[in-house]
């Protein structure tokens, strides 16, 4: 790069590329916040079902010859295979677990990673994937002299459609309401006659499926590969924390800063850009402990 | 006087453990002898990570950043100074325990599921560092070819280096455990308020127990070096770091050699395993659901808590 070559133009252009990182890391880190704040459970396993989500998306697509239909189909049903993949792993196995301690139940959902790594492995083999845009929001669009892809265009409508989504379902309907009083008193909750293991089920799912969803919007951006379970699940955790336990807005403004710290990290310092949003969240941490917004618990 | 006999009987067979260990380097195979060393560096590091998760309480998600970075350090000085190996043997603990007290400075304030997460943040920078650093890490290629001193580079040689350092290492983890700091450790674990109120000053033993934890990690890189002669950046990645949380669960963690038989468990199960399917990981996370439904106690505190009933039973008749 020249010197001083970073004009507004370029800045600008990053900081839309990450505000679309942004939409990605805030679906999959909402959801993964939902399940810690209400079921208390630090699932692992959250980012091996964004991958799953994203090799379902690839199949799918695949099958309907990468078409824009086919996209569409995909991002349908993809969030709905990883969703029912969760309703198994819920009530089959995890549902018998809520009375262990935080630790018991991290180990036990990265049980999960290493299964669900070895599966994703077996079906679709080790090498990496990956899917074109479809043709309604391929190619990119003239930002000031610089292409802006179209695809992140539709990534920005996204999130914040996920975002009002989210917030209806938990202030607006019923389930919402009982999960949100689960989480802080479960066993009021239980006393007045509602079932709570049915809703813990139900967040569980949704969660998941926002981690379904997430690994669909993101398949069209980067290589579908093995390993990149690994690298969201910590990024999602980090922005969770960030953001405070369980605050849904606050996974939003955690996602946002780990976004746009690595967008504009990869226009300070190229190599070491990976390490802006780290030690923007151990600054973070620093300052305030317990997260920017008001953690569940 | 029982305790004294007890004692000795300890010490006994301790000795007698280290020179069983020592002859195995005449008779066994170099495959073999390769695979004990392996283990006993895990195994080194899975004690090392219980001292403040079994014995302290503490969430410590991230300690193999801590092995990671004795590693490295001992390989940066064999390959890039003109320095004696010795002072990267002595190096390399050290550079752990100072990234342990750094790490321990900034976290141990904070209460369990925060102080776990803010270290694994801590961890993964130093780990994206090392990641992207190619020109002195060798980013994420690792260094290979380490040249380690001769006496200790052939297999025997690195299987009776490991051995002796495990030894010491264990019994100055022993000694830790069983003196008043790890009684007050063990006491912060299971009531941290009331020893608060007796005036236990817990941030400091905390501290402390972090950084003993991140001396022998670091020492437990150097034998890693030693027996592979090379280093990667995904020796201090989180992965690593919940499976050798998996061996302490597996062998016991509220039992002092439990981690070295989970360690023990899991690196032969992995050889042994490997050798039939590329499915390793799929293996042990059945493993880890099994162990998690029906042993959550760990195999030596299953057989621990037997054996106290047996005593009981026995007592009562």
């Amino acid at each position: 790069m020249d010197s001083g070559g970073i004009t507004v133009a370029a800045l600008m252009q990053q900081v839309l590329v990450g505000l679309s990182r942004t939409t990605i890391l805030f679906i999959v880190s909402s959801g993964l916040s939902l399940v810690l704040g209400v079921l208390r459970i630090p699932n692992v396993a959250h980012g091996s079902l964004y991958m799953i989500g994203a090799f379902v998306t690839y199949s799918v697509a695949s099958f309907f010859g990468q078409t824009t239909a086919g996209f569409i189909i995909a991002l349908a049903v993809a969030p709905l295979v990883v969703a029912a993949v969760s309703l198994v792993l819920e009530r089959g196995l995890l549902c018998h677990l809520y009375d262990r301690e935080h630790l018991m139940l991290l180990l036990f959902t990265f049980a999960f990673t290493l299964v669900f790594g070895d599966l994703v492995k077996m079906i679709w083999g080790s090498d990496y994937r990956s899917l074109s845009a479809p043709a309604i929001v391929q190619g990119s669009f003239d930002l000031g002299g610089f292409p802006f892809p179209r695809y992140s265009l539709f990534l920005l409508v996204m999130g914040p459609l996920v975002a009002l989504g989210l917030w209806l379902l938990t202030n607006k309907t019923k389930i919402g309401k009982i999960a949100r009083a689960a989480a802080v008193d479960r066993e009021m909750v239980d006393a007045i006659g509602i079932d709570v293991s049915k809703v813990f089920a139900a967040v569980f799912v949704i969660g998941c499926y926002l981690a379904g969803l997430g690994g669909a919007l993101v398949a069209p951006t980067q290589n579908i590969t093995q390993g990149m379970d690994h690298t969201i699940i910590i990024e999602a955790f980090l922005i969770v924390i960030i953001g405070g336990l369980g605050n849904i807005w606050g996974a939003l403004l955690g996602a946002a800063i780990f976004g746009l710290t690595d967008a504009i990290g990869i226009l300070i310092w190229p190599q070491f850009a990976i390490v802006f949003p780290y030690t923007a969240v151990v600054i973070v941490l620093l300052i305030r402990p317990r997260g920017l917004l008001k953690a569940i618990w | 006087m029982k305790a004294q006999s007890a004692g000795i009987r300890k010490t006994g067979a301790a000795a007698g453990a280290l020179t069983g260990f020592l002859l195995l380097a005449l008779v066994l195979p170099r495959f073999y002898l390769y695979l004990l060393s392996l283990i006993l560096a895990t195994g080194l590091l899975a004690t090392s990570l219980n001292l403040v998760l079994g014995f302290g309480g503490m969430y410590q998600f991230h300690h193999s950043v801590f092995y990671g970075v004795g590693a490295y350090c001992l390989a940066l000085i064999l390959t890039r100074s003109g320095l004696p190996a010795w002072i990267g043997y002595l190096a390399a603990p050290l550079a752990a325990s100072v990234l342990g007290l750094v790490m321990g400075l900034l976290t141990v304030r904070l209460s369990k599921l925060y102080f776990g997460m803010l270290q694994i943040s801590l961890g993964s920078l130093v780990w994206a560092i090392v990641y992207r650093w190619y020109s002195f890490t060798g980013g994420d290629d690792g260094i290979h070819g380490i040249p380690v001193p001769e006496l200790i580079g052939t297999s025997t040689g690195a299987y009776v280096f490991a051995v002796l350092v495990t030894a010491a290492s264990l019994a100055v983890m022993y000694c830790i455990v069983s003196s008043p700091f790890g009684m007050t450790f063990a006491g912060i674990r299971d009531n941290p308020e009331r020893c608060r109120a007796v005036g236990i000053d817990v941030t400091a033993h905390q501290l402390a127990g972090q950084v003993l934890a991140a001396f022998f990690a670091g020492v437990a890189g150097t034998l890693f070096v030693t027996v592979e002669g090379s280093v990667f950046p995904d020796m201090m990645f989180w992965t690593l770091s919940l499976e050798i949380l998996i061996m302490c669960l597996l062998g016991g963690w509220f039992t002092f050699f439990g981690p070295m038989l989970g360690a023990a468990i899991i690196v032969m199960l992995r050889t042994v395993v490997g050798i039939y399917t590329e499915y390793w990981t799929l293996v042990l996370g059945l493993v880890l659901i099994l162990l998690i439904f029906f042993l959550p106690e760990g195999v030596l505190g299953i057989l621990q808590k037997g054996r106290q009933a047996g005593g009981k039973d026995a007592a009562g008749n």
